[in-house]
């Protein structure tokens, strides 16, 4: 039988699918509790939450480019950064993605789309200067293995209790102010107080568990791209040059794209409070780590 | 991919179809009575190489296990995607102990735990006339598709010659249907 060199982080699927169980508990438990708070419209909300999900699921290429001010580029257009993507899913196995590049001087990349047969890469004009040949492969086969993830699907399962949370939120602020007005001495407001408070626990926790799974869809993603071009010191050499040039663009470019942080190969904003607790990427640090020991296993000669 | 998989995010590479590469030597006979094109006599096995001590002592055991009969000789080149070509040159009327070697240089590497690296083998064909088409096995999804650059160095393909070749070596190969998937492999050693 022929050997393996797949390093089986067994804590890291312990952790994630953990996380991934909580996510749908809490989902659960919200849409539960609501149809007993208010058995006319729990369903409602619930149904609402999930609409909302699968519109963000299903329309995530056309919106994320759009918001990067992307465009598609044919292979006669960009032939090199085709021909990369051609080789990586023909050893991937996977239907090739559309390539799109956004001009922006920020260096980073991303993926998304509904499917891996309906989805979208695109790099920055800035990664594109920034990167030489083996890093950007390094980088498009990360991009590459959140697609074959599903990852934007996985993501946006995962924030569905928080998009439920987030719509009681707003209801309950409107319901309540009517509530009031309607009932004249505020009888119907403890209810909604009591939803009000509910959702913001919600929102709260599936916001620090989301974020806590995006890490661990980027550990993931880490993995298999380097497994992918069996060069794990490029993505290293990537990451290094692009978390190293983040830091020193201006802060307003960094703020005009922030709402696409989640899907990027590297964040473009810096928390400072809580850091940890709410990045979408692991540290540089930790992926450096990851990668050092599949960069032992890919070269650890057999007796 | 199946469900598990994407959940836990773990795609494993996937592993590659070797067997058909011994169909080669009959569709080579098809090949040279329905379209004169006949075998150079060599191949390659395109891959990625991995850096570091293990990938260096499957590349010389392989090297010493063609290396023992003294016909094949081998060549190692890089391209500029990074991928190792591998290539084994021997007596152009013997296509079958080609398809051995080639098939010996990539079960050397899946052994090895490098399967997940291996993109394809291109076995190279010509005509009396100069031109030349390589039969490329994409070995993730075990199928086979004809690549012929027109002569010149310009980056432009003979779709008709490939048409032709895809439809001459249907019945026996299995030919990728997806035009996608028919990579264009510039500069490839043989070609």
């Amino acid at each position: 039988m022929a050997r393996s060199r797949f390093v089986n982080d067994t804590g890291l699927t312990v952790r994630m699918t953990s996380v991934m169980f909580l996510l749908g508990a809490l989902f659960v438990g919200i849409v539960v509790s609501l149809m007993y708070a208010f058995p006319d419209y729990g369903l409602l909300f619930a149904i609402g939450g999930i609409g909302v999900a699968v519109y963000q699921w299903w329309s995530s290429d056309k919106v994320a480019m759009r918001a990067m001010r992307a465009r598609e580029v044919t292979p006669e257009e960009a032939p090199e950064l085709h021909g990369v993507i051609d080789r990586l899913c023909a050893l991937a196995d996977m239907p090739k993605p559309r390539v799109g590049i956004a001009d922006n001087s920020m260096p980073n990349a991303f993926a998304t789309g509904r499917s891996p047969s309906r989805s979208v890469v695109c790099v920055t004009t800035g990664i594109l200067q920034t990167l030489d040949a083996e890093e950007l492969e390094a980088v498009l086969a990360h991009e590459l293995s959140h697609v074959a993830h599903r990852d934007v699907l996985v993501m946006t399962i995962a924030s569905s209790a928080g998009i439920v949370a987030g719509l009681l939120t707003r209801t309950a602020q409107f319901g309540g102010y009517g509530a009031a007005r309607r009932s004249g001495n505020g009888g119907g407001a403890p209810a909604y107080l009591i939803a009000l408070v509910v959702s913001l626990v919600v929102y709260a926790i599936s916001f620090f568990l989301t974020r806590l799974l995006s890490r661990y869809r980027e550990l993931c993603a880490d993995r298999s791209g380097a497994y992918l071009t069996m060069k794990p010191a490029a993505l290293a050499s990537a990451l290094q040059k692009i978390s190293g040039e983040l830091n020193t663009i201006p802060a307003r470019d960094l703020r005009a794209s922030s709402a696409m942080n989640a899907f990027f190969i590297a964040p473009a904003v810096r928390s400072v409070d809580l850091r940890t607790l709410t990045a979408t990427h692991p540290s540089l640090e930790q992926r450096l780590e990851q990668l050092a020991r599949i960069q032992a296993e890919l070269s650890r000669p057999t007796g | 991919m199946g469900l598990w998989e994407s959940l836990t995010g773990r795609s494993r590479a996937k592993a590659p179809d070797l067997d058909n590469l011994f169909l080669v030597p009959s569709a080579a006979i098809t090949l040279e009575t329905g379209l004169g094109l006949g075998p150079t006599g060599t191949g390659s096995v395109c891959f990625r190489a991995p850096v570091g001590a293990a990938y260096d002592q499957v590349q010389s055991d392989v090297l010493a296990l063609l290396g023992t009969d003294s016909t094949p000789a081998v060549e190692v080149t890089r391209d500029s995607f990074g991928f190792t070509w591998l290539v084994v040159s021997g007596d152009p009327a013997d296509t079958g102990a080609l398809c051995t070697d080639l098939h010996a240089v990539n079960s050397t590497l899946a052994e090895q735990g490098f399967d997940g690296g291996l993109l394809c083998t291109l076995v190279p064909f010509a005509d009396a006339g100069g031109r030349r088409v390589g039969l490329v096995y994409l070995y993730k999804q075990g199928t086979f598709y004809p690549f012929a650059p027109q002569p010149g160095g310009a980056q432009r393909r003979e779709s008709l010659l490939e048409i032709s070749v895809r439809d001459a070596l249907s019945a026996e190969l299995p030919m990728e249907d997806d035009r996608q998937r028919w990579l264009a492999v510039w500069g490839a050693p043989g070609l």
